[in-house]
């Protein structure tokens, strides 16, 4: 019950703004916050009573729907929902007040786009029955094609039609791959029934995953990211790449990885290029763009490939790491964009040549923004860090492929300070313009909606404990699931209590095989 | 020792920069309380690490506790560990000692800045950083460090941020950082692979353990400290990552004596010391000595030409830092350590006093606008002279007993280095003769308008720069008397492995020959620069080729820095991302929009149209039916 309440309370408020919006702007805007936070307040009753010593689903509902269609309203959360879910709930408000006083016309619609968005993502999220997830995944993409397409900048049309074709365009082949589970499962679309292995698993995995690719977006599917980030308001691209984005990395790791595992083991070295080509790809092309909006787009194509690589390494601490770095770049890259936002709401402008000089006129904005820079380069202490140092490392040890790929992808961490200083150098250092000498420091509002996400930056560097508690079970299952052989780690844990060398990965192996030789 | 001594000594830098960072606002109407604050901060650490050094002179055991599980899953630990022994020790009374005094001189040379807090806000932070580089018991909590001072490093050499050589600098440095710290990060993945866990004893102890040649080979730890070292080059600035740290000679000047050449880029040397169990299964030191002594030797070179005095030091700075990774990777780690203790003393002192020289003589830098100085700046002038005369090899003063261990050390290990690196040690003190023959002695130069307020620097400046002299010139003598038989030797021995060579010759010999070159370098430089200004313009190509610093910069940016800046925007965004990707997302769109575009011509909306399609449809299936089937 208390799942439900979290995801509906958006619609809830979506119908009491329709019909109070007589009131006028401030009644508007005072309903979504309070609906908002109200959301947030009740979701983290999920996250105290979750219980992290099972993997197994909480907050389990199930409620017939369509019998005769084989679907049920059947939801629940594990330990990688849970974050997805608080995450949503977490940056939706911080959007409202954000968006405070930057939406002139169709105020009402916006606040009303924005919370049945909240509602559709958040079902997203804890759907456990194919059919619910369907419903929830395609009606999130109406409230995002007005936000863009009403509320977004001077090519929002062919921003928004290009978004949501290419997203329906996934969305039509995942809708085959639905199908053709239900029938092999006696007509049910539940979730959790589902056992592979399938028929026809090749082609199933690779129309879940190409409609995921798209929404995370792998390359080469990203191109329509960086239109819909530019035209997009600053409320939408937070949730555009703060959420939207992870349900591609959320559906690979809860339908591609555990259900198609041997599908899954034959496309890595196809799938791990690709992530690689993005981290590095997207860093060299973020590094040249004009345009701060832009810059970040790119970043989110070069963050979201190390969050592919991780999960494809199908192992606990890389699998883990993704599932953080997705929270990290959900906090960092959203408060880049609200950054970004703040900025445009002053000057008119993401134009990195029509800035320079800003520390000066704005202290705490440069601030802000150098500590959400750092931790979008991942330095120590600040949350991308650990995401990234345990995609790597588990890539690295354990990874299901070569360790070339890893050297690569690390070099991505050098870039990713090349083009984030840069751009800090020229936006904020340097002397300033007399065209920026009045722009006003951020205001109380600003602040307030900065400082949450800062909070959560610093808590997650220096003490992830908390978050990487909740999730172990979870991830720990589909690392189970999507290891077809007998994973070398595993085997090796007899020897490692035996031995006083604590040894890993394949050289286990060789160390067990010289001691038997040794006792002969 | 308690866990509670160590949190005290991190956390007091620590608080300090919350103080100064958050309340900056409030404190700005009175900067000596900002200044007083941090230098407090760090003298609270200093305090801190007289006590645990005491105790371990007193012959307690090292201290190695963890403070709280950080990164933890069911196949991985990585936890906040503190590790105090007789190496961490050294260098947190290094760090501590150094950085108060020259927090306390920053009180004086900051003065009026518009950045007054903040400066201390980032001063603190960094020696937080840096007491976490040194007093973690992990490879991981080493690295983050290492990363930590690197972005205090960034945040000071930009800290006049207008300037935008001061920012190119800074992002110069953090890059070329991070691209050490690359292999860094990839050193720490190949030994998690191997022994699972990046705790320094554990591995050391694994390390060492009979059986792990044979389980391993002598592949992986070869490859790991390689990889080590990679980040050591970057941080330390060695060939060729070296770089960033002339450039970061745009920070002020105090920052230049801590961190740029005290503290922060010795943590190479600190790292490998501290690895010393594996870099000596590995055999590897063989590679870090002839960076070391490469450096050390090309970076002198360099210096011989340059007329900025921050720029002289700044190369010196490298080429000191060679010396001590010569003496590490010769497996002289005691050596190596030592002359970072030394070195941190007399060229910290010696770049506060040019500070002093800048802060007299309005910013200004060449040297060939100054000239005795002497006269009008006697404390600095005898300070920096104590400085001088230590890093030259002068005879008892510190740099001689350290430089000479590690030149010892060297000739057991490879006559040639040894070679090399005596020949470094008079371009050494030819370079830092000239720079005070022409700076302090001959006629003054000085322009009138400087001139005419030309001062010595107040007591808040001096005093650290008097106190520091003491320890330049007698700290050698204290910790090297007797030579691999001295009393940092045997303070150290419990962390070092024995030596692969075993010092041979005799040292005394050794010893005269040092002292000889290094008086021939100060001799040559007095018969060549007492009364003469170095010329503007290079009289040969040697001459400018050393001058232009052998266009690395040029090099660097035409090889590597234009291709990726121009590849990224032309090939990268506009070709492949516009032109081809998009133009295929595009182009999908276009061909359905054609079909859908030809095939609206058929329903035109005209009735006989529709009639005259259908009759000719049905003429050709009967015409297929009756002649086909």
């Amino acid at each position: 019950m208390l799942l439900s309440t979290v995801i509906f309370l958006p619609l809830l408020g979506v119908i009491a703004i329709a019909l109070l919006r007589g009131l006028g702007a401030s009644a508007v805007k005072g309903i979504a916050l309070v609906i908002g936070l109200l959301t947030f307040i009740v979701s983290l009753g999920l996250y105290t009573g979750f219980d992290a010593t099972t993997a197994t689903f909480q907050n389990v509902t199930q409620q017939a729907w369509i019998p005769g269609l084989g679907t049920s309203y059947h939801i629940g959360i594990d330990g990688i929902s849970l974050w997805l879910v608080l995450l949503t709930t977490f940056l939706t408000p911080l959007c409202i007040l954000a968006a405070w006083n930057s939406i002139e016309k169709g105020l009402s619609g916006f606040m009303m786009s924005l919370l049945a968005l909240e509602t559709g993502m958040l079902g997203v999220f804890c759907a456990l029955d194919l059919f619910l997830f369907f419903v929830f995944w395609e009606s999130m993409l109406i409230p995002m094609y007005f936000l863009i397409g009403i509320w977004g900048g001077e090519r929002r049309i062919y921003a928004t039609v290009k978004f949501v074709l290419y997203t329906m365009a996934g969305s039509a082949l995942m809708l085959v791959g639905i199908l053709a589970l239900y029938f092999q499962n006696d007509n049910s679309f539940d979730l959790t029934t589902l056992s592979g292995p399938f028929e026809h698993s090749h082609l199933l995995f690779l129309a879940f995953f190409i409609a995921f690719a798209i929404k995370v977006p792998l390359f080469p599917f990203h191109t329509w990211l960086p239109d819909a980030h530019v035209e997009a308001p600053t409320a939408g691209s937070v949730i555009l790449a703060g959420v939207l984005l992870k349900m591609g990395t959320y559906g690979i790791i809860r339908f591609c990885l555990p259900l198609f595992p041997d599908a899954a083991a034959e496309f890595t070295p196809l799938i791990v290029p690709l992530a690689v080509i993005g981290i590095i790809y997207g860093a060299l092309v973020a590094m040249v763009q004009p345009d701060l909006k832009k810059l970040v787009a790119y970043s989110s194509v070069s963050h979201l490939g190390f969050v592919v690589l991780g999960l494809f390494s199908k192992n606990p601490a890389g699998i883990q790491g993704s599932v953080l770095q997705m929270i990290n770049h959900g906090l960092s890259t959203g408060a880049l964009f609200l950054l970004v936002g703040m900025i445009y709401e002053r000057r008119h402008s993401r134009m990195i040549v029509d800035f320079g000089g800003l520390a000066k006129r704005m202290p705490i904005f440069a601030t802000i923004f150098m500590v959400v820079t750092l931790s979008s380069i991942g330095l120590p202490g600040l949350n991308g860090f650990v995401g990234e140092y345990m995609i790597l490392l588990g890539s690295f040890v354990q990874g299901a492929f070569s360790k070339i790929y890893v050297v690569l992808a690390t070099a991505g961490v050098i870039l990713a300070a090349v083009y984030m200083l840069w751009m800090f150098q020229r936006v904020m250092f340097g002397t300033l313009d007399k065209t920026n000498e009045a722009l006003p420091d951020l205001n109380a509002r600003e602040i307030v909606v900065m400082l949450p996400i800062l909070l959560f930056i610093v808590w997650i560097g220096v003490y992830p404990k908390p978050f990487l508690n909740k999730m172990e079970k979870s991830v720990g299952l589909v690392v189970t699931q999507v290891q077809t052989e007998p994973a070398i780690g595993r085997a090796g844990e007899r020897i490692q209590q035996d031995s006083e060398l604590a040894l890993h990965g394949t050289q286990r192996v060789q160390h067990e095989k010289i001691e038997k030789e040794a006792q002969q | 020792m308690t866990i509670e001594l160590i949190v005290v000594l991190l956390a007091a830098p620590l608080v300090g920069f919350l103080i100064n960072g958050l309340l900056g606002k409030w404190l700005k109407g009175n900067e000596q309380l900002s200044g007083w604050i941090g230098s407090l901060a760090v003298l609270v650490s200093l305090v801190c690490s007289i006590i645990a050094f005491a105790s371990l002179h007193g012959g307690a055991a090292p201290f190695d506790e963890t403070l709280y599980e950080w990164i933890t899953g069911e196949s991985f630990a990585f936890n906040i560990g503190f590790r105090v022994d007789a190496l961490t020790s050294m260098m947190l009374l290094v760090i501590t000692g150094v950085g108060f005094l020259i927090h306390v001189y920053s009180i004086g040379y900051m003065h009026g800045d518009a950045g007054y807090t903040r400066y201390f806000a980032y001063l603190n932070l960094f020696v937080f950083a840096m007491l976490i580089l040194v007093l973690g018991n992990n490879y991981l909590m080493m690295f983050v460090g290492w990363e930590g001072v690197g972005l205090c490093s960034y945040l000071l050499i930009g800290f006049w941020y207008e300037r935008q050589t001061a920012t190119d600098a800074g992002k110069k440095a953090f890059i070329v950082n991070r691209i050490g710290d690359f292999g860094f990060l990839l050193g720490m993945f190949t030994l998690f692979a191997a022994f699972g866990t990046l705790d320094f004893t554990s591995i050391f102890d694994a390390a060492e353990a009979d059986n792990f040649q044979k389980v391993f080979g002598a592949s992986t730890l070869v490859i790991a400290t390689l990889l080590l070292f990679v980040g050591a080059i970057g941080k330390s600035a060695q060939i060729p990552l070296y770089v960033w740290l002339p450039d970061a000679m745009e920070g002020p000047t105090p920052v230049s004596a801590l961190i740029h050449a005290a503290t922060m880029v010795t943590a190479g040397v600190y790292m490998i010391a501290r690895s010393a169990v594996l870099y000596n299964i590995a055999h590897t030191g063989e590679v870090v000595a002839w960076i070391g002594v490469l450096t050390a030797f090309f970076a002198a070179t360099i210096a011989l030409t340059q007329n900025d005095i921050k720029r002289i030091l700044a190369y010196s700075t490298v080429s000191q830092l060679g010396y001590m990774f010569l003496g590490v990777g010769v497996g002289a780690y005691a050596s190596g350590i030592f002359h970072l203790v030394t070195h941190a003393f007399f060229k910290g002192l010696m770049f506060l006093t040019a500070g002093s020289v800048m802060h007299a003589m309005a910013n200004e830098l060449d040297m060939r606008k100054m000239g005795g100085l002497k006269a009008k700046m006697p404390i600095t002038h005898w300070t920096f002279l104590v400085g001088a005369l230590a890093i030259a090899g002068f005879p008892f003063l510190s740099g001689f007993w350290s430089k000479d261990e590690i030149l010892h050390s060297a000739w057991g290990s490879s006559p040639i280095i040894y070679v090399i690196g005596l020949v470094t040690a008079f371009l050494t003190a030819f370079y830092m003769f000239r720079l005070i023959f022409v700076t302090f002695y001959g006629e003054s130069r000085v322009e009138p308008e400087v001139a005419s307020h030309l001062h010595e620097s107040p007591s808040v400046m001096w005093v650290p720069l008097a106190i520091l002299a003491i320890p330049s010139a007698l700290i050698g003598l204290l910790l090297g008397w007797g030579g691999h038989d001295s009393w940092l030797h045997h303070f150290t021995k419990s962390v070092f492995p024995e030596a692969h060579h075993d010092a041979s010759g005799n040292m005394i010999l050794f010893m005269v020959i040092s002292s000889v070159v290094g008086l021939a370098g100060i001799a040559f430089a007095w018969s060549r620069y007492r009364d003469r200004t170095p010329s503007d313009e290079p009289t040969n190509a040697l001459h400018k080729l050393l001058a232009n610093k052998y266009y690395v910069d040029e090099v660097y940016n035409a090889l590597i820095v234009q291709p990726i800046k121009n590849g990224s925007h032309y090939l990268l965004w506009r070709i492949v991302d516009n032109g081809i990707i998009d133009g295929i997302v595009n182009g999908v769109g276009a061909i359905i929009r054609f079909i859908g575009g030809t095939l609206r011509r058929f329903q035109t909306g005209i009735v006989q149209a529709y009639i005259v399609s259908m009759v000719l449809g049905i003429v050709l299936f009967l015409a297929y039916y009756l002649f086909f089937t």
